[in-house]
């Protein structure tokens, strides 16, 4: 019968999980910069991909 | 010939291109460069975006005062067990390629550890191992690549800035709580009659409950703070009927849940917060990478090289001169000090202080202001005054730039605000009064749900969405301003004024004309072997125009420093300079810039240089003048004046050779007539940048640094000036048509609250509602206005 106080708890356990995870990424400072992240994430795999080459890359692309 | 282009940088290589690795560059920098990366395995730059490169620099001596130990540990941020970070600021950022390069920095050199950029504040952050390595060697190491750092008196001292975030917090807070309580309140909502769900009513009202205390305590705290203020200095500001609105919401609600006559407000309360808080974050959006609020400080060096008796050499930061100090001003820097030239050829480029670039040449014993930048060589200053008591820096000791023009400025939302609180408060009680004779157990509810409904959400929303939307779309035409009230003042301005130099004229002198008996082209072939020696930069314009001639080579040449040229071929002599020089004194035309031409058979001519005017910029007065006084300040001599006249409508006032505290003065009297708008670009429009209602700043690269204004332009962006300010009172207007909007909201709910009939429900639909359609009628709005305004710009 009082299984709703069970799931009101988990829920808002649940929801006070996600807003501590938003402070933390505000304190962390995500949001100060919401555009260079967006390009640096496409860089990470061609950085790899030419380090993987690094000894064939006598000839660069153009 | 096919015109090449440079791989590395993207601008013409001219005739001379530079071969190298099967690639074409403009010069040895962008070479160097390229060949940097390409060793280091960082070709991958130039496929990220073509041509992405600048340029490297080319004063290496510039950065000796980074060997200053004390000086560096001003600068950088961190500095602890052999490692530092430093936040520096690169101009030359401008596309993915920077950031990927700049980020790649530690493949250039082993001791950096890492660099992250932050691209829309155009800023660098250098973590880097001090073992065999230093800021100085970081620094040279950007500039070789083309990334020369920006190092400026303002960075000094300064420690890192902590960022605030609390509004980010605070609309966290809000959105969460807001979240929560609409689901919590949702069996209500449907008034589901079964046992189940009403038996556990209070404790749904009481997490409700729980949940708006943050929100009524953290996430609403400025609200109470700005009415409290506005209260204490006697204004209704729109924040009254807000902190009234939010505190009887929750006060209301807390008694409803604890009498158990309702399940409150909550929802409203928490919704409200919200979407207010939403229209300041939307409101906020600044341009990161553009400072409006600089000073001289921005432009001065830290440090300078100071000469002791016995000729020794030591860097200092600027604080430390002294009058009586001998100071060291190398080529390309700028001078902080008033002082006496002891030593070298002095040609000071005034351009940021006077906006003028025809270079001064001063001889020995002259006294040289702040603020000057010397063209070419070394040159050796006695200190006559201290850096804050220099002829410039001075005019920053004015009291016009503590004053907070904002602070003055009624915004349109505060003037309604307050005609609204008294409306609300005047409908609340007598409503209430009404209720008191009718039914007295309903007169407390009306009053608080006239109060709770009349909250001005959609009202306080109209203004950070119309104007914030407004700023975002004249900053996408090259209008960037400092925040939306600038928008509103821009509409209200009835005196526009006009620096000359650098605003109406482009920076460079463009235009040459020739006047006199006409050259041989012998004459033309020595005149351009002269010039080639010559460094003097009216010697490079001419000789920029003289290209199709042909080289010869002289038997004779001589350079008299600040006069002018002399040159024998055979039996010819040409001699190039002031009139003075040549031999001439023509009375009538001294105040133009000439070049004077005369050989062995006398005079000859002259050629005149002309500031080229902007285009556009005649159609511009002549829109303008049709809402506005008009009138341009300049700091030069009276030479333009006929020209002016000829090309600006009539009754344009023109005024000349004004210093920059005259300036100032100058717009004080404007302003008593009326609202002035100043447009200036250097450092000696500042002072009237900064007394006028609205200071724009213009420049033809924005990256560049502009004196502390209330919005910076770009100059290809001037013509459309009018535009600009048509939009902006358009914009004031779509601001009213919100308020209208929302009114027709509040008396709906006026309705439900005055007949005693508000539900929560009602409430909960009306706010959200209201809000939302305030939001889109103005972000469609201005987009619909900028899009019409457009299209009658294509028109003219």
């Amino acid at each position: 019968m009082s299984v709703i106080y069970v799931l009101l708890t988990i829920s808002i356990c649940v929801a006070i999980v996600f807003f501590i995870a938003f402070l933390l990424s505000v304190r962390a400072g995500q949001y100060d910069d919401s555009y260079t992240p967006s390009v640096r994430m496409l860089f990470e795999d061609e950085v790899t991909i030419q380090s993987s080459d690094e000894t064939s890359k006598s000839n660069p692309k153009i | 010939m096919e015109n090449r282009v440079c791989y590395h940088c993207g601008d013409s290589c001219g005739k001379h291109s530079i071969h190298y690795d099967g690639k074409d560059f403009c010069c040895h920098g962008c070479k160097t460069v390229y060949s940097i990366f390409t060793e280091n395995g960082l070709e991958q730059f130039y496929e990220l975006e073509e041509k992405a490169g600048s340029s490297p620099f080319e004063n290496r001596e510039k950065y000796e005062f980074l060997d200053n130990q004390e000086i560096v540990s001003k600068l950088v941020a961190f500095d602890e067990d052999g490692v530092q970070v430093i936040e520096l600021s690169i101009p030359t950022i401008h596309c993915s390629s920077c950031i990927w390069l700049l980020e790649n920095l530690n493949r250039l050199h082993a001791s950096i550890i890492n660099a992250q950029v932050n691209f829309p504040k155009k800023k660098v952050r250098v973590t880097y191992n001090t073992k065999d390595f230093s800021l100085k060697t970081l620094v040279l190491l950007l500039g070789s690549i083309g990334y020369e750092p920006y190092i400026s008196l303002e960075d000094y001292g300064k420690k890192a800035k902590t960022v605030d975030r609390s509004l980010l917090y605070r609309l966290g807070v809000a959105g969460f709580a807001f979240g929560n309580v609409m689901l919590l309140s949702f069996p209500e909502y449907f008034e589901v009659q079964e046992f189940w769900l009403d038996q556990y009513k209070v404790v749904f009202r009481w997490l409700m409950f729980a949940f708006s205390l943050p929100v009524v305590f953290y996430a609403a705290k400025d609200y109470y703070k700005s009415a409290l203020s506005g209260l204490r200095s006697k204004i209704l500001n729109i924040d009254v009927p807000i902190a009234l609105g939010i505190t009887v919401l929750f006060l209301r609600s807390t008694v409803d849940i604890i009498g158990g006559w309702g399940s409150g407000f909550f929802d409203s309360l928490t919704g409200l917060v919200f979407f207010l808080l939403l229209g300041r974050f939307f409101q906020q959006k600044t341009y990161a990478f553009l400072s409006f609020e600089r000073d001289y400080r921005s432009y001065f060096p830290i440090a300078v090289t100071r000469v002791s008796k016995e000729g020794a050499e030591e860097n200092i930061p600027i604080h430390e001169i002294n009058t009586g100090d001998s100071i060291l001003i190398r080529s390309q820097e700028i001078i902080p000090v008033d002082g006496i030239l002891q030593k070298g050829d002095a040609q000071i480029d005034y351009s940021f202080v006077t906006g003028e670039s025809r270079p001064v040449t001063k001889t020995l014993g002259d006294t040289l202001y702040a603020g000057g930048k010397q063209l070419t060589g070394v040159l050796e200053l006695e200190v006559l005054k201290p850096v804050s008591q220099s002829y410039l820096t001075q005019l920053w000791s004015n009291s016009v730039f503590d004053k907070d023009k904002s602070s003055a400025f009624q915004t349109l939302t505060d003037s309604i605000g307050k005609r609204f609180t008294i409306a609300v408060l005047t409908i609340a009680s007598l409503a209430t009064t009404f209720w008191l004779i009718y039914d007295v157990s309903l007169a407390l509810n009306v009053f608080t749900a006239v109060l709770i409904i009349a909250c001005p959400c959609a009202i306080a929303l109209a203004a950070p969405f119309t104007l914030g939307n407004a700023l975002r779309i004249m900053g996408k035409q090259g209008f960037y301003l400092k925040d939306t009230k600038v928008i509103e003042r821009l509409a209200k301005i009835d005196i526009a004024i006009f620096d000359k130099t650098g605003t109406l004229t482009t920076s460079d002198m463009g235009h040459i004309d020739y006047e006199g008996m006409e050259l041989t082209s012998l004459e033309k072939d020595m005149l351009k072997s002269t010039l080639r020696a010559s460094n003097h930069p009216l010697s490079r314009s001419l000789y920029g125009l003289l290209q199709e001639n042909d080289i010869v080579t002289l038997d004779e040449f001589h350079e008299k420093q600040g006069s002018g040229l002399e040159s024998r071929l055979a039996e010819r002599v040409l001699r190039v300079g002031s009139s003075s020089y040549v031999g001439t004194v023509s009375k009538d035309f001294q105040e133009d810039t000439a070049v004077y031409i005369s050989t062995d058979e006398g005079i000859k001519g002259r050629f005149v240089l002309k500031n080229q005017y902007r285009q556009g910029i005649a159609h511009l007065f002549s829109n303008l003048k049709k809402t506005m006084r008009l009138a341009v300040l300049s700091g030069d001599n009276t030479g333009e004046k006929q020209t002016l006249e000829k090309m600006l409508p009539k009754g344009t006032e023109l005024l000349f050779q004004r210093k920059p505290e005259e300036k100032l003065e100058d717009i004080k009297q404007f302003q008593k007539s009326g609202k002035v708008l100043m447009v200036g670009d250097g450092l000696n429009d500042a002072g009237a940048l900064a007394q006028s209602d609205v200071g724009i700043a213009v420049s033809d690269n924005i990256n560049v640094f502009l004196p502390a204004c209330d919005g910076i332009m770009e100059a290809a962006a001037l013509p459309d000036l009018s535009g600009f300010i048509d939009f902006s009172k358009r914009s004031l207007w779509l601001i009213k048509a919100c308020f209208a909007l929302s009114l027709c909201y509040n008396i709906i709910g006026l309705y439900f609250a005055v007949t005693g009939q508000l539900e929560p429900v009602i409430a909960a639909i009306l706010m959200p509602l209201s809000s939302i359609s305030i939001v889109a009628f103005a972000t469609l709005g201005t987009n619909y206005l900028a899009r019409k305004s457009r299209r009658f710009k294509k028109l003219i």
